[in-house]
C-alpha cells in the first residue's frame, strides 16, 4: 500500500475534472459527505511507485469566493482539510477563464499542481501553451494534459509525487494588489496571523476580511474552536 | 469614431461590442460578475435579445451569459464596434 496522500481536483464546471478522476481511479471510487455538508464529493484512489494517492473531486467551480454552496464546499477542502496537494484542471481552450479559479486557489494553499486538459482539441484549434512560460509565471508546475486520450498522465502522476516526496518546492506566485490594498493588508495581517496561527494563509484571510467575506469568518469560528469539528467530522468521514 | 460611446449594457444592441470600463454593482453579486468575466476592458458582445428585451445575452470570454437588467443596467463600457 504505501503512505496515502489527499490530491484535490479543482476546476471550472466542463474541463473534463471529472473525465481526469474517472480515467485515474478507475473503478476504485466511492463518495463521501465530508464536513458536515450534506454535498457528496467523490473519492477514488491511484498507485504510483510505492505511494497511494486519494483523490477527492470537489465540485466544478468558477470561483471559491462562496457565491454558492458548491464554492463553500470547494474551497472549505482546500483551505481546512488541507490536502497534500490541489491539482487545479484548467480548460486549455479557454484559459483566460480558467486561470481566475488556479490564481484564486494559489493564494490559499502552497502546493498546487495545474493541469492543462483538453490540450489535444486546443491544438486542432491551432492554440499553443507554452508551459514553462507559465510554470515560471505561476511558481508551481504546469503540465498539459489529455484525460479523454489519458495523455501526459504519467508526468502528471510523478509531478505529484515529486511534490509529496519535497523533491519540488512549489512558490506560488503573489499576487499583488493596489497600494490602498497592500497597506491595509499590512495593517491587519500581523493580527490575523497572531489569531488563527499557523493554519491558514494569514494573507489570504486577511484579503477575505477586507472583502467582506463573513461566511468565511464564521467558517473559521466554527472550526477553530475545536472540540465541535472533530466530532463532526468523526460522524461523516467513515 | 473620433470620441468613444459610453453605454450601459443593457442599452447594448445586438452584434454590439462594448469594452467595459466600469462595475457599479457591491458585494456578491459584484464578486459573481467578475467571477464569468465581466472585468475592466473586457469585450463583451451582445449576442441577442429577449421578446421583451430582458434578459440580454452576452458573449464573454467565449462563453455565453445572460444577464437581467438589473445587473446590465450597472454595467458601463464604451461602444468599441455597433456590428455593422
Amino acid at each position: 500500500m504505501g503512505t496515502e496522500y489527499r490530491i484535490a481536483l479543482a476546476g471550472n464546471p466542463n474541463t473534463g475534472k471529472s473525465t481526469l478522476f474517472n480515467a485515474l481511479t478507475g473503478l476504485r471510487q466511492h463518495t463521501g459527505n465530508w464536513a458536515g455538508k450534506t454535498v457528496s464529493l467523490a473519492q477514488g484512489t491511484v498507485q504510483f511507485k510505492d505511494k497511494t494517492f486519494q483523490l477527492i473531486d470537489l465540485p466544478g467551480t468558477y470561483s471559491l469566493f462562496s457565491n454558492s454552496k458548491d464554492e463553500e464546499v470547494a474551497r472549505n477542502y482546500i483551505v481546512f482539510e488541507k490536502p497534500d496537494v490541489t491539482l487545479v484542471v484548467l480548460d486549455a481552450t479557454s484559459l483566460e477563464r480558467n486561470l481566475n479559479l488556479a490564481l484564486q486557489v494559489l493564494e490559499m494553499t502552497k502546493n498546487v499542481v495545474i493541469a492543462i486538459n483538453l490540450i489535444d482539441v486546443a491544438e486542432e484549434q491551432g492554440i499553443q501553451i507554452n508551459e514553462r512560460l507559465l510554470t515560471n509565471r505561476l511558481g508551481v508546475p504546469v503540465i498539459k494534459i489529455s484525460a479523454r486520450n489519458k495523455k501526459g498522465f504519467p508526468m502528471l502522476l510523478d509531478t505529484l509525487d515529486r511534490i509529496v516526496t519535497g523533491a519540488i518546492e512549489c512558490n506560488p506566485v503573489r499576487m499583488v494588489y493596489s497600494e490602498e490594498i497592500e497597506e491595509q493588508i499590512k495593517k491587519i495581517e500581523p493580527k490575523v496571523r497572531e489569531i488563527i496561527g499557523g493554519q491558514l494563509s494569514s494573507r489570504w484571510v486577511s484579503l477575505r476580511l477586507l472583502d467582506g467575506d463573513e461566511t468565511l469568518l464564521n467558517e473559521i469560528n466554527q472550526r477553530l474552536s475545536g472540540r465541535q469539528v472533530e466530532y463532526e467530522y468523526s460522524t461523516h468521514i467513515c | 469614431m473620433d470620441k468613444p460611446k459610453t453605454m450601459k449594457l443593457v442599452n447594448g444592441e445586438k452584434g454590439n461590442i462594448i469594452k467595459i470600463t466600469s462595475l457599479n454593482l457591491d458585494g456578491v453579486m459584484r464578486r459573481r460578475l467578475l467571477d464569468l468575466g465581466f472585468v475592466t476592458g473586457a469585450l463583451v458582445e451582445v449576442v441577442r435579445k429577449s421578446p421583451l428585451g430582458d434578459p440580454i445575452a452576452f458573449r464573454v470570454s467565449q462563453t455565453t451569459i445572460a444577464l437581467r437588467e438589473e445587473e446590465s443596467s450597472k454595467i458601463e463600457g464604451e461602444l468599441v464596434s455597433d456590428g455593422n
